[in-house]
């Protein structure tokens, strides 16, 4: 497998501008003559298929919710990044690289970062222009606030719910070209296989989660914007229906997997109360703006939060980070969180969680100015724990929340499939080893709204794409596979759910592949994982019938990848012989207990190339070096 | 791991059952056993479906997906009331601390003309699609805005937009109507973007389509009883509506296409 970046020569600052202008142009005659599917609707697929209908390509856009606007996107909370230096406090495109960069502990491809970080002052523009309702200073400009990782303001935010915001932006885009005829949506549709004609991505097979049937769409390209895959720990912040399905039979169809066990764990979630849980509650980074995380500096410590006085309390990110404080990037946060727990020192009734507080806070600015800024998610705090904000700390504690890793892509966007386009969490290309806060939603966007209508373009007018429909052969061979695995998932009918699985599956996972990893656990979690996945073969029950909705069913296609691609996401830890952002390995420590990275041996992307057999997983690592030109390969340090 | 709260609780569920869009559906009583005071409602589902598989019994299918009350998914009324009896809260953040032991809850679909079951408490939804398709955006493509700055909305204006546009389109508001009316959601859409001075250019239209739509879809009338606005999980103002019938009135004398 050749892996090649396609990065264009010339100045960083330069080379997007260069590349724009030497990309081939399809013109407007011609575009209407191509079909390109999208699959999914959160903020890159909606974006992407708003723009390519707008130039006037025929879209087909499929997502597994019932209706667009509920793809996942929609929860993020916080904010979005961009470049405007609107504050006047000396932020611009090169610090913004710069701080994407350091915060993805040099893991990522100076060129895709440089390129976000110079469209994300187009992105609030867009959304601005689209009714985004962003907060506003009452001279009626743009607010921004502080996100981690960035000594500047550079974050945009609707209240706590950016990510809706933004969302129905794009959702909205895109229905006008619903009603125009340009995007031919299609809801309820899960896709199941990549189809490819001569080894070019030519369309997709997709169940109808209706009606159960197996649907094939032809196109001239493809693009995935189907999001992360968090899920695989069973526990995490992502939605329930948050799947890798697309891209992991992407994968086993020759797409190759990059850095997969890049995961971040968001350090302020809610803490896991109960074996009934069945998913984790993110509480936005931007609370840590006015909240002081601490712990009792004695182990043990059994009193009311109120009653423990300052001087015996631990406030130990301001204590170990003096210059970046609480707002240190989630990957430092949540590893000290978890230093304080397992140094005896963590609170609630399970002992499992950190203290954020707002007291201090509250008395410098009021509870109205609070509440203001944060009151959406002090409420959601309260239903669900039962407990009161405004009165007694928030305890929280890291969960799984984002994927760093994902289907590897060149600049283009495009995977080791010609013809398959990859955008948002389901790529791997810009947040390196940790992504910084606000910054998911920029990336999302900047792949559809910017990106990709420039790139497909430049795919289509310089491939040959013989005339390919649904007749084709290829599809009903993938038709066959795919409902050959169904009958044979349906037709166990053991003893165990499919939740029973995943849940045993995302214990594995967290305990071994999570926040802190090392050689002996890794290599458990393989023997572990692969056990399971032979238990799952042989004991899964899928009630209900394949004809029909049926939600049991579509759990277990997406438990069964999962079940691949943890193992994967262990051997991918497991080679990776340093510690970096997210990925944490024991052995790999400076003495005070930060992550050590080694750029002799592993500055580099890992590209996993699928090379199973039925009933035995096998992969290939293959690198793509990194090199950093414009920004110092440095320690990354906080403190 | 430890529970915070280990109190359980056994509860009496009716619950709707339909095979397909075309069954005629029934109550099935269904027992949910040790249930804990701090699972949502629809991790109660969750452990009773479970236990459901494992008996060999179908399941009972519903809608859900983020679990945090943004993504508009979940959709059931609970002993008569659209997400629950808790104020401002969809199913999916509603806890069983709020219901007491022996309790007996009736769980319904989403009911309305415009709103079909699909299976058990899952309806189809697509017609709140349709609404916005015909004109709840402001038509500006790519790479077509000026700098964000560049055109100041007061901050009022700004928050208005922005309490009309929390909408999560989760039908609540239909399902709580008499008349199955989409009112609510239309006019928080028609709200959010007639405030701001982007939405100036096509506010007439889009009131107009939007509207023409929503009856076109089978939804009913308003009879101003504020229904709708007392079971919205985002506590989307009634005001929106005689907001919305100016605009609507303002836009049918000027424009009769």
């Amino acid at each position: 497998m050749k892996l090649d970046a396609k990065t264009p020569s010339g100045p960083i600052a330069e080379k997007w501008s260069k590349h724009k202008f030497e990309m081939k142009l399809v013109n407007p005659a011609n575009k209407r003559k191509h079909t390109v599917i999208v699959v999914g609707t959160g903020l890159a697929g909606a974006s992407a298929s708003a723009t390519m209908a707008e130039l006037g390509y025929n879209v087909v856009t499929l997502c597994m919710h019932e209706s667009p606007r509920r793809a996942h996107s929609i929860a993020a909370q916080g904010g979005i990044n961009a470049a405007k230096n609107y504050q006047n406090d000396g932020d611009s495109v090169h610090r913004l690289f710069y701080d994407t960069i350091k915060g993805g502990d040099f893991r990522a491809r100076e060129s895709n970062v440089h390129r976000l970080a110079e469209i994300s002052p187009n992105i609030i523009d867009q959304c601005v222009a689209q009714g985004v309702p962003f907060a506003r200073e009452y001279g009626g400009t743009l607010s921004n606030r502080s996100f981690g990782g960035a000594q500047v303001s550079r974050t945009f935010y609707a209240r706590g719910q950016t990510g809706q915001q933004l969302l129905i932006g794009a959702y909205q885009a895109m229905m006008r070209q619903v009603d125009a005829g340009g995007v031919k949506l299609f809801t309820r549709r899960e896709v199941m296989d990549i189809v490819l004609v001569d080894g070019v991505a030519r369309g997709v097979l997709a169940r109808n989660l209706v009606t159960g049937e197996l649907e094939s769409y032809a196109a001239d390209a493809v693009i995935l914007a189907t999001g992360g895959y968090g899920n695989v720990f069973f526990h995490s912040t992502n939605a329930k229906m948050s799947n890798a399905t697309a891209i992991w039979r992407a994968h086993r169809r020759g797409a190759a997997f990059a850095n997969p066990c890049f995961t971040q764990i968001h350090p302020t979630c809610i803490p896991h109360s109960g074996d009934y849980q069945s998913k984790l509650t993110l509480m936005s980074e931007s609370l840590r703006n006015d909240g002081r995380c601490w712990v009792p500096k004695t182990p043990g410590d059994q009193r009311p939060p109120e009653q423990i006085p300052d001087d015996e309390r631990d406030y130990y990110l301001e204590r170990v980070y003096p210059s970046f404080g609480n707002l240190a990037p989630r990957d430092v946060a949540s590893r000290q969180a978890k230093f304080r727990v397992d140094e005896g020192r963590g609170v609630g009734p399970t002992k499992v969680a950190v203290y954020l507080d707002f007291r201090d806070a509250i008395k410098r600015l009021g509870e109205k100015i609070v509440s203001e800024r944060y009151g959406n998610l002090f409420d959601m705090y309260e239903k669900i724990t039962g407990d009161n904000p405004y009165k007694v700390p928030m305890r929280i504690y890291p969960a799984v929340h984002y994927t760093m890793g994902g289907l590897w892509v060149d600049y283009n966007l495009m995977s080791t499939i010609p013809g398959l386009h990859v955008l948002g969490e389901a790529n791997f290309s810009d947040h390196g080893a940790n992504r910084l806060g606000a910054s998911a939603l920029m990336q999302g966007l900047a792949d559809g709204y910017f990106v990709i209508p420039y790139t497909i373009g430049h795919y289509l007018a310089g491939t040959p794409l013989p005339k390919v429909d649904t007749q084709h052969e290829a599809f009903r061979a993938a038709r066959a596979e795919i409902q050959g695995g169904i009958d044979r998932l349906m037709a166990l009918k053991g003893s165990r759910t499919v939740d029973d699985f995943h849940r045993a599956l995302g214990t594995i996972m967290w305990d071994q592949v999570g926040m802190s990893r090392t050689d002996v656990g890794l290599k458990k979690a393989i023997q572990d994982i692969q056990k399971l996945r032979s238990e799952f073969y042989e004991d899964v029950r899928i009630s209900g019938e394949k004809s029909y909705i049926n939600p049991e069913l579509e759990k277990a296609g997406r438990v069964a990848d999962f079940l691949e691609l943890g193992e994967l996401m262990a051997r991918d830890a497991l080679e990776r012989k340093e510690s970096c952002g997210g990925h944490f390995r024991e052995e790999y420590q400076t003495p005070d207990n930060e992550a050590l990275r080694d750029d002799e041996n592993f500055c580099h992307v890992a590209a996993w190339e699928y090379a199973g057999q039925p009933g035995r997983t096998n992969w290939n690592r293959h690198i793509e070096p990194l090199s950093f030109e414009n920004v110092k390969l440095a320690t990354r340090s906080y403190k | 791991m430890a529970s915070a709260n280990s109190k359980k609780i056994n509860l009496k569920l009716k619950v709707w059952r339909q095979k397909t869009r075309e069954d005629a559906g029934r109550f099935e009583e269904i027992s949910a056993q040790e249930i804990p005071v701090d699972a949502s409602f629809l991790e109660m589902m969750d452990i009773v479906n479970n236990r459901l598989i494992k008996e060999g019994r179908d399941p009972i299918a519903f809608d859900h997906d983020c679990r945090e009350g943004i993504c508009g998914s979940c959709s059931m009324v609970i002993n008569g009331n659209p997400h629950g009896p808790e104020r401002g809260t969809a199913t999916c953040q509603l806890h069983m601390r709020k219901f007491h032991d022996a309790q007996e809850i009736v769980v319904e679909p989403f009911r309305a003309t415009a709103f079909p079951v699909i299976k058990d408490l899952s309806v189809d939804r697509t017609a709140f699609d349709r609404i916005i398709a015909a004109g709840g955006y402001v038509s500006v493509n790519t790479g077509n805005a000026p700098d964000a700055n560049a055109l100041p909305v007061p901050k009022e204006k700004a928050d208005d937009a922005f309490n009309s546009a929390t909408c999560i389109g989760c039908g609540a508001c239909v399902a709580a109507c008499a008349n199955s009316s989409a009112m609510l959601f239309v006019s928080a859409k028609v709200n959010h973007l007639a405030v701001l001075p982007q939405g100036e250019p096509e506010r007439e239209r889009r009131v107009l389509r939007m509207m023409q739509t929503m009856e076109d879809s089978g939804f009913g009338n308003c009879s101003n009883t504020g229904a709708c606005s007392l079971a919205c999980p985002k506590e989307i103002s009634f005001e929106n509506i005689a907001r919305m019938n100016a605009e609507y009135m303002k836009a049918s004398i000027k424009r009769r296409d």
